[in-house]
């Protein structure tokens, strides 16, 4: 009717949305200025952030309903998560699982005895370090993977070089961290032991034991990280059970579907022994949380 | 602990004593005696070597020459509190001591540093005045019959300290220990000690006895000119 009207709307839709990026930059600030940067994040940027995640979960299986892709070269989601209950179901999965968590644990064990052992050997005395430290400061320049001929040649083809492979792996990580944090404990403290007169073993016990613990624990996360890659690239030789075995006869039939449920798998247990990790750290390091938080 | 004797009646004793450091003579033929129950402040320009005669009385640094006797137990507190930050308040306070009840020891003492509500928190939540009392506590429920104080509240605020000095004069008045109180602040010295010294060229160069009742008042007459004194002995113009 008039040219009023729609240059009326165009500017109530101006200063509605001036209005609305105003409001939103303020909802933006505010969170940071008042609760740190660790505050949990609202719940719409929550959204936001796995919104692109599922896009490319609906594309992959819309590639693959359609038959874009393939699946002997990638099964679709939906045909993924069947396998899984599948295999869940009839106990394939929970059996690789399990015969794959023994090999873990067993050679996690090993590599934290032995890691641990020889870092209190070496960071404890002069003569521990330099009986200790030289050997294994050359051996861990080995490249880890490259030690698999040989583990063959001494221990066959059995659980043994598996079990090995893990424990070397996670032995390292364990030794340095703690061998550094033993030595990296606060001379002052060592000082305020000799003036309370401590004795040795309580003076260890008090001091250099729990001051090296925060390092430990860096440790302990690194050595997990290389357990979980040790036992993925171990399970690949020669296996007749296990999540590797499982990965590697899927690969035989071309059953991308049993792969990728294979690899979820280690990566939720990645997962998982970080979240244990995380949890110990809150626990045995609640001295510093108080303090960061 | 090696030398008790029965009718020894000073906290502590240095005869001669020499301190090197490669070929830098810190302390040449120091001679100092610390009565039972007496308050001595060691003043001194930096690098004149206070803190290594503490050490050194302290046992934490091996002399080069001298005698060194100190017959009782030695408690140390010192520039920075040094709580072991894995160890709640009331275990730091007890750590290392021998006696049937550390529990009860380390509720005592805090009461008397006024921290006994923080008996359970961890160092790191105290502030500095507070984590510096822990400290106080900490080495009196040893019961030294050497306290040694090695600058304690340089790191502290003026008000804090104010109150820290008052502390740790009521908490001597009650213990009664040799206190040797290493610091650079020459109205603290007056404050508290019984005997201020002048450390200079590896020896003590001067003392002066500060014969005043405590509390004392920092423009009190005396204490004016005593600090223009120590001041002119420590190459400062008054």
């Amino acid at each position: 009717m008039s040219p009023l009207t729609p240059s009326q709307s165009l500017s109530n839709g101006l200063n509605g949305r001036t209005n609305l990026l105003s409001a939103s930059s303020i909802e933006l600030a505010r969170p940071v200025g008042r609760r740190g940067r660790i505050a949990l994040r609202p719940p719409r940027d929550a959204l936001l952030r796995v919104a692109s995640p599922l896009a490319l979960l609906l594309i992959w299986q819309l590639a693959g309903s359609t038959g874009v892709l393939p699946e002997r070269l990638l099964a679709a989601p939906s045909t993924i998560a069947a396998t899984a209950y599948d295999l869940f179901r009839d106990g394939v999965l929970t059996e690789a699982l399990g015969v794959s968590l023994r090999r873990a644990a067993f050679g996690f064990t090993l590599g934290a005895l032995v890691g641990i052992g020889f870092a209190l050997v070496a960071g404890l005395s002069r003569l521990g370090e330099y009986a200790v430290d030289p050997p294994m400061q050359m051996l861990r320049a080995l490249p880890l993977f490259g030690l698999i001929p040989l583990f063959i040649l001494w221990f066959g083809i059995g659980e043994t070089p598996k079990i090995a492979l893990v424990a070397f792996g996670v032995a390292f990580p364990l030794y340095l961290n703690t061998y550094a944090g033993i030595r990296g404990v606060d001379a002052k403290l060592a000082e305020l032991g000799q003036v309370l007169r401590l004795s040795r073993p309580a003076l260890i016990r008090h001091i250099v034991l729990p001051g090296a613990l925060p390092q430990t624990l860096v440790g302990l996360r690194q050595s997990l990280g290389v357990a979980w890659l040790a036992l993925i690239v171990a399970e690949q030789i020669n296996a007749d059970a296990g999540l590797g075995f499982m990965i590697n006869d899927a690969r035989e039939f071309l059953r991308t579907d049993v792969v990728v449920v294979g690899l979820v798998t280690y990566a939720l247990l990645g997962l998982l022994t970080d979240a244990i990790v995380r949890l110990l750290e809150r626990r045995a390091l609640a001295w510093r949380r108080n303090f960061l938080s | 602990m090696a030398t008790q004797l029965p009718e020894l009646t000073a906290a502590a004793r240095v005869r001669g004593l020499v301190k090197r450091f490669g070929d830098r003579t810190v302390l040449d033929g120091l001679d100092l005696e610390i009565g039972a129950g007496e308050f001595v402040a060691l003043l001194g320009r930096s690098g004149s070597g206070k803190s290594t005669l503490l050490r050194a009385l302290a046992g934490l640094e091996p002399i080069s020459g001298g005698e060194l006797e100190v017959p009782g137990t030695v408690a140390v507190a010192f520039q920075e509190p040094r709580l072991v930050p894995w160890k709640r308040v009331g275990a730091n306070v007890t750590l290392g001591l021998d006696v049937p009840d550390p529990e009860a020891a380390a509720a005592a003492a805090l009461e008397e540093v006024g921290l006994l509500g923080h008996r359970d928190a961890w160092p790191l939540t105290l502030s500095g005045g507070e984590a510096q009392r822990v400290s106080l506590a900490r080495a009196l429920v040893r019961r030294p019959s050497l306290l040694l104080l090695d600058e304690p509240f340089s790191a502290l605020d003026a008000l804090t300290r104010i109150n820290v000095h008052r502390l740790v004069l009521d908490l001597w008045e009650r213990h009664r220990p040799g206190v040797l109180l290493v610091t650079h602040d020459v109205d603290e010295a007056l404050l508290l000690a019984d005997r201020v010294l002048v450390l200079e060229s590896g020896r003590i160069a001067h003392q002066t006895a500060v014969e005043l009742d405590r509390p004392r008042q920092r423009d009190h007459a005396e204490l004016i000119r005593l600090r223009s004194v120590l001041l002119e002995r420590l190459g400062v113009a008054p």
